[in-house]
């Protein structure tokens, strides 16, 4: 029996995440205590605010919790995927990389394996957002049969692993062509600001001004959320005093646009790793 | 006469404006221990990184094995093993896991590797820390797992960038016994160092290399003997007369003068010459002030092509005058 390449880097940054134990424990706690705090925070003030809002007839209202838990799961998935890349900067910096710069290994295969690494992880806090969600009463799934469950869970799944693979990708990129690790800090987070706020993550994108409508419909954070929603909420239904609905045509549309933009960051990605030189 | 494994030939490479490597050509034999002396910053990193492939040929011809390290880098790097200059291990994977996770990298079998790794652990002497995390090891058992990472893969050639920088003396002779073990089962090492006695003692065959160039290379016997007999050091009321003066006899190969004194390299046996070379001085109102001689070590080799010392030498250092200015 032999490994595949992206196989021998996935199983061991796997390792490391699960030797590291506070990281293991704080990624898995952070999204919840988002939802604790933040989201029911903001949902008391929201429901408030959206109490006297008629609710049009045969229209699933959701509460803000519900409607915010999306975009949790979505912010959490950005951030994991968007700081996964940074043990190769590490491994770059400790010589690490030097090992696998030097074996057979093809340099698809360490993009590959990171970014497997990285999917297992977001999925794995997508459905601990899910079921800490569904204990602090988000009403996730109205009215599913189990089976519609199943098929809502694999496409919140999907969504999850296409956006996670593009960012890492995007993560590693930048991380095998910079040299200091706080350069990168400032890089993402730099990042992480209009991708998160120019988005439907928190609140409608609808009364925003022209320019910041636009960055927000073609960011892929956006893509991301309307599928979660669609998965797990529903195709139509009344949040912060709107409708939504989401066809099938959004859905494709919105996976769509996150496969472009994963291939797109794969390219760079190897574009990147094909001229890294590490000594 | 065994086959050429490794061949250099015409290799130039530049960082920026800096010229690292100057067209350095040379040939290992397969099975040789080979090793290039130089100081830091000579140069002996790099070439070493163009051979495994790390740093592209810029300008000039290495192969390996018969494949083009350019052309056919999967080849080359299916057929070497390397043990860098710092360390590289994951401090937080264990023993066993760092060698399988090697073992991986090179598509090794499943049933294979893990007889490698518990005849390589044996081999280097770590067999009771298999599950130890390397964090938790001793510079020297770094320095072992490394080495057995080296040769996960049974390499043709292995290359060792100062295997010993920074161990105690007890560790070196070990790991030199091993890598003496190693190279006896058939693999070629490729050894770069700033320490004379590691170049002495383990190599076949040395390069001495310096601002990018190989300035000369041969067994470490020939380096010395090309030398001469031995080397008289004097100190003398007047150096550079007592060059001129002596130098007049025949079996004086040379004369220079340093710091502190002077340095004759001899063909005769010295202890015969130097009772000669005293009386001589002496007529001509040279006074000798101290004397010293000794066979020409790797160090004297060094200077001697060289012009100079490499700082930071190993710990048995050899004598020579410069290396202690405060003598007198």
């Amino acid at each position: 029996m032999r490994t595949p390449g992206f196989v021998v880097i996935f199983w061991r940054d796997m390792l490391r995440f699960v030797r590291f134990r506070t990281l293991l424990l704080s990624s898995l706690v952070q999204p919840a205590l988002w939802m604790a705090f933040f989201g029911i925070a903001m949902s008391a003030n929201f429901n408030l605010l959206t109490a006297e809002i008629p609710v049009p007839s045969g229209l699933n209202e959701v509460n803000y919790l519900t409607f915010m838990s999306a975009g949790v799961i979505a912010m959490t998935t950005l951030f994991t995927s968007l700081y996964g890349g940074i043990t190769l900067l590490f491994d770059k910096n400790w010589g690490l990389l030097r090992e696998v710069f030097a074996s057979p290994l093809r340099r698809t295969d360490i993009i590959i394996g990171i970014g497997l690494s990285v999917v297992v992880k977001s999925v794995l806090q997508a459905l601990i957002i899910l079921g800490f969600g569904i204990l602090l009463g988000v009403q996730y799934f109205p009215g599913y049969s189990p089976s519609e469950v199943a098929v809502a869970v694999a496409g919140i799944i999907l969504f999850v692993t296409v956006f996670a693979l593009g960012f890492v990708f995007l993560s590693s990129a930048i991380s095998i062509t910079m040299e200091s690790p706080e350069g990168l800090q400032g890089v993402i987070t730099l990042l992480t600001m209009p991708i998160f706020f120019a988005s439907n993550a928190l609140y409608p994108i609808e009364a925003f001004p022209d320019v910041l409508m636009v960055i927000s419909a073609y960011n892929p954070l956006t893509f991301l959320v309307n599928g979660l929603r669609y998965f797990a909420i529903g195709d139509s239904f009344f949040a912060l005093g709107k409708m939504y609905s989401y066809g099938a045509v959004e859905v494709v549309t919105s996976l769509t646009g996150l496969v472009v933009f994963t291939v797109l960051m794969f390219s760079i990605a190897l574009w990147r790793f094909r001229r890294a030189v590490v000594t | 006469m065994p086959d050429t494994i490794i061949s250099v030939n015409g290799l130039i490479h530049r960082y920026g404006d800096t010229e690292a490597v100057r067209n350095i050509s040379f040939e290992i034999a397969d099975g040789e221990i080979f090793s290039f002396l130089g100081p830091n910053g000579a140069g002996k990193s790099t070439v070493i990184n163009v051979l495994t492939t790390l740093l592209p040929v810029q300008q000039g011809h290495a192969s390996i094995a018969g494949f083009d390290v350019m052309v056919d880098p999967g080849e080359v790097r299916r057929r070497i093993g390397i043990v860098f200059q710092e360390v590289t291990l994951d401090r937080d994977m264990t023993v066993s896991e760092t060698l399988a996770f090697h073992g991986m990298l090179y598509d090794m079998p499943r049933d294979l590797m893990k007889s490698r790794i518990q005849e390589l652990i044996g081999i280097v002497e770590l067999s009771g820390k298999r599950d130890t995390l390397t964090k938790h090891l001793s510079g020297g058992m770094k320095r072992r797992l490394e080495i057995a990472r080296g040769l996960m893969t049974r390499p043709r050639v292995l290359f060792l960038d100062e295997p010993t920088i920074g161990l105690d003396p007890q560790t070196r002779m070990r790991i030199w016994d091993y890598i003496h073990q190693i190279n006896r089962e058939g693999t070629t090492i490729f050894l770069t160092t700033h320490y004379m006695d590691e170049a002495d003692q383990l190599s076949d065959r040395i390069g001495i290399i310096d601002h990018g160039q190989i300035v000369t290379s041969g067994k470490p016997i020939d380096l010395k003997n090309a030398l001469g007999q031995d080397l008289i050091y004097l100190e003398t009321t007047d150096n550079s007369s007592a060059i001129r003066i002596a130098s007049t006899q025949e079996a004086i190969i040379s004369g220079e003068q340093k710091k502190n004194g002077v340095v004759f390299i001899v063909s005769e046996d010295g202890t015969r010459i130097l009772p000669r070379i005293i009386d001589l001085l002496r007529e001509n109102g040279i006074g000798v002030l101290t004397i010293n001689m000794k066979k020409p070590s790797m160090d004297d080799v060094f200077v001697h092509h060289t012009g100079r010392e490499i700082r930071d030498a190993g710990p048995e250092k050899g004598f020579s005058p410069k290396s202690r200015p405060g003598r007198r």
